[in-house]
């Protein structure tokens, strides 16, 4: 486990503004896509620019947050999960609560009404897990749209409940074949589909990845996290939390809870990547914790899983929505100022960490959210009970028990 | 004057129409692809675009997808590329070679590093497909250096205003994308194409060659009376595709894979 680092010190707050009026964190971040797309993300971020400084947009955001996914979410004291840690006390941010079951929807009902305002008819999307699928199948169906989602051929057969979600919300899915047949090449297809349909189709990218102003937007739906978490924490607790622990595989439902306390110095941050069979072993998803350099791979320059030849490597997480071999650019740069600690949790602490939630506080927490709980428990074990840390819980399980039941060679 | 110039002064002289076929350095291996690119020669290629295979290729369609995993299969990587393009001027110095590829490659490699190796190899101009011109400004600097050519993209839906930075940008010749999509997709839309191209050239004297769903000689005559020349890719690296790993090289099949592009030079000779 990496030892707590101090908090950032000595750096200025205006680094944590980002990005440029251009998309860049830092270096990393920017436009990296054909020029077929380049008017598409253009006209995204000047659409995105106006209506972000429209009040409007934001109370009809704010609205349907309240009344259709039913937030704000609760931050929760899992007081049997610290007595079992035995240190610092661990609060949950709810995000499993929220409809479909992920912080995923927060992003999709925003961007959905990004859409709406261009005046698009047609949406698509790429999933890993399938949660981001889902909740864009969901926000199409309630606004009237087309939606078609582009999923990996392997994830389909690890995320079949979700498959068929979509399906019952009346969304194309699409299976990819080609490359690594993943999250990653989901993701490719997308952007072909989106270079040839650019005219009437809205891409929801389902991360704070993809190039400018995706990082920027998805982070801004998703910072509600952590608005929420700093309130709810002053008004329970009294106080700031001491650390912040989430998942991160593109890393958006970590932005959301980080973003808000990034000028808050007394708060320690923690990035959980998936560490799959083990950093040492290669087999994971951790571009961040395992000491890669910086790649360029779906719009964006950010840290990046690929070998000596610059190839995007296939990447290994028993969760398929932490199975990408890059993350948002935005959390490079946090790595770099040394804002945030990136540390890794392994397919098996996940595992384990997933039955401890489940039966102590009879939350059954998605497989991705089960790597923060894992870290946040061996954390909590360094720190004395009048410390305060905050999990991010951001998905609920019931799309992984078939994956537990299978590893666990129960037939179900 | 670099080599690009120096092909598309003598053709715009002799009223020649450029002929650019595309094909995957190491599809389906590296000797197969330097014994098709000496037959491209033969057959009145002018220049070659060589694509450095890459694991994700966003903006081609599913053969020039195959073409890059067949690549891959082998193990191909940038600096065998290189390798490829040397070997190749050692006994070619008129046709012209421009990589095509994207980003990462070339940036894993280093950008200096990158520059220098592609101008001692005898590269004329790199085109990389996910760097536009506002991200783009080191990488150029570091090709001009070397006196690489660095080749821009302008699409269907490039806004007018953009125009004079991608110009600006690009040296050797422009590209126009011929429609809204991947490579190897189908080219229905000739009348916006027209407008486009003539646009263009009111805001640039570069060469123009049109890409992207050219599929056989008619297509190509069509876009090449309209423009400087034409690229040439999915249509060969689908037959390409159907070679057997270990093929003769002097035989008569390669002129049959290659046949696309000999009546394509027989199509454009045909229209001046």
């Amino acid at each position: 486990m990496a030892k707590p680092k101090e908090s950032a010190a000595a750096v200025d707050p205006a680094v944590f503004d980002g990005p440029d009026a251009s998309g860049h964190f830092g270096p990393y971040g920017g436009v990296f896509v054909g020029e077929t797309l380049i008017a598409a993300v253009e006209e995204l971020a000047e659409v995105y620019e106006e209506l972000s400084a429209d009040k409007n947009f934001w109370t009809e955001y704010d609205s349907e947050l309240k009344h259709y996914v039913g937030r704000p979410s609760p931050l929760y004291f899992a007081e049997r999960l610290t007595d079992s840690a035995g240190g610092a006390k661990i609060y949950l941010k709810r995000e499993d609560l929220n409809h479909t079951g992920a912080h995923k929807v927060n992003n999709t009902i925003g961007q959905a009404l990004l859409a709406k305002h261009m005046g698009k008819t047609r949406i698509i999307a790429e999933t890993g897990a399938g949660q981001h699928g889902v909740a864009s199948a969901t926000v199409a169906a309630k606004l009237g749209l087309e939606c078609h989602v582009y999923m990996g051929a392997e994830d389909i057969i690890r995320q079949a409940p979700n498959v068929y979600r979509m399906k019952l919300l009346g969304a194309n899915v699409i299976s990819v074949e080609s490359g690594s047949r993943t999250l990653k090449d989901a993701m490719n297809e997308a952007l072909r589909d989106w270079a040839t349909n650019v005219d009437n189709t809205y891409y929801i990218i389902g991360t704070v990845a993809g190039p400018h102003p995706y990082p920027k937007l998805v982070r801004d739906f998703q910072c509600v996290i952590g608005r929420e978490a700093r309130e709810q924490s002053l008004d329970q607790i009294g106080k700031l939390p001491d650390a912040l622990v989430a998942c991160v595989g593109g890393g958006s439902n970590a932005i959301g809870l980080f973003h808000p306390f990034l000028k808050d110095e007394s708060v320690t941050m923690y990035g959980v990547e998936a560490g799959g069979h083990g950093l040492a072993t290669g087999e994971h998803a951790a571009p961040l914790s395992s000491g890669c350099s910086p790649g360029v791979l779906h719009g964006n320059r950010t840290y990046l899983m690929s070998d000596e030849a610059g190839q995007v490597l296939e990447t290994h997480s028993i969760s398929a929505g932490l199975d990408y071999p890059g993350v948002g650019p935005e959390h490079s740069w946090l790595k770099d100022m040394k804002r945030v600690n990136y540390v890794d949790a392994t397919d098996e602490e996940a595992m384990k960490a997933f039955h401890q939630l489940t039966r102590l506080e009879g939350i059954i927490p998605a497989l991705e959210s089960s790597h923060a709980v894992a870290y946040a428990m061996k954390l909590a074990k360094t720190l004395p009970r009048e410390k305060n840390i905050v999990i991010n819980l951001s998905g609920r399980g019931d799309k992984d028990i078939e994956t537990v039941a299978k590893i666990e060679g129960i037939k179900l | 004057m670099s080599r690009i110039n120096k092909i598309a002064e003598k053709a715009a002289l002799a009223n020649r129409k450029l002929l650019i076929p595309y094909l995957v350095a190491g599809d389906p291996n590296l000797e197969t692809t330097s014994a098709i690119m000496h037959k491209l020669v033969g057959q009145g290629a002018d220049i070659i675009e060589l694509g450095i295979p890459f694991s994700d290729p966003s903006s081609d369609g599913p053969i020039i997808q195959r073409g890059v995993e067949r690549a891959l299969a082998k193990g191909t990587t940038l600096k065998q590329v290189l390798g490829l393009v040397a070997e190749f001027r050692k006994t070619d110095t008129n046709t012209g070679i421009v990589l095509m590829g994207y980003l990462n490659p070339i940036e894993t490699m280093g950008y200096k590093a990158f520059a220098e190796a592609a101008s001692s190899a005898g590269v004329d101009g790199v085109l990389t497909v996910d760097l536009p011109p506002m991200e783009a400004d080191e990488l150029n600097a570091m090709m001009r250096a070397v006196e690489v050519d660095t080749i821009f993209l302008v699409a269907p839906t490039t806004r007018e205003e953009r125009v004079a930075s991608i110009t600006e940008h690009c040296s050797g010749y422009l590209y126009y994308v011929s429609l809204k999509g991947v490579t190897g997709a189908a080219l229905t839309d000739f009348g916006s194409v027209t407008t486009n191209i003539n646009k263009l050239r009111e805001r640039t004297q570069l060469p123009i060659v049109i890409g992207f769903g050219i599929k056989d000689a008619e297509s190509a005559a069509a876009m090449g009376r309209l423009a400087d020349g034409v690229i040439i890719g999915s249509a060969l690296v689908e037959k390409i595709a159907l070679l057997a790993d270990q093929v003769e090289h002097e035989s008569e099949l390669l002129t049959d894979t290659i046949r696309v592009i000999s009546e394509a030079r027989e199509a454009l000779d045909k229209l001046v």
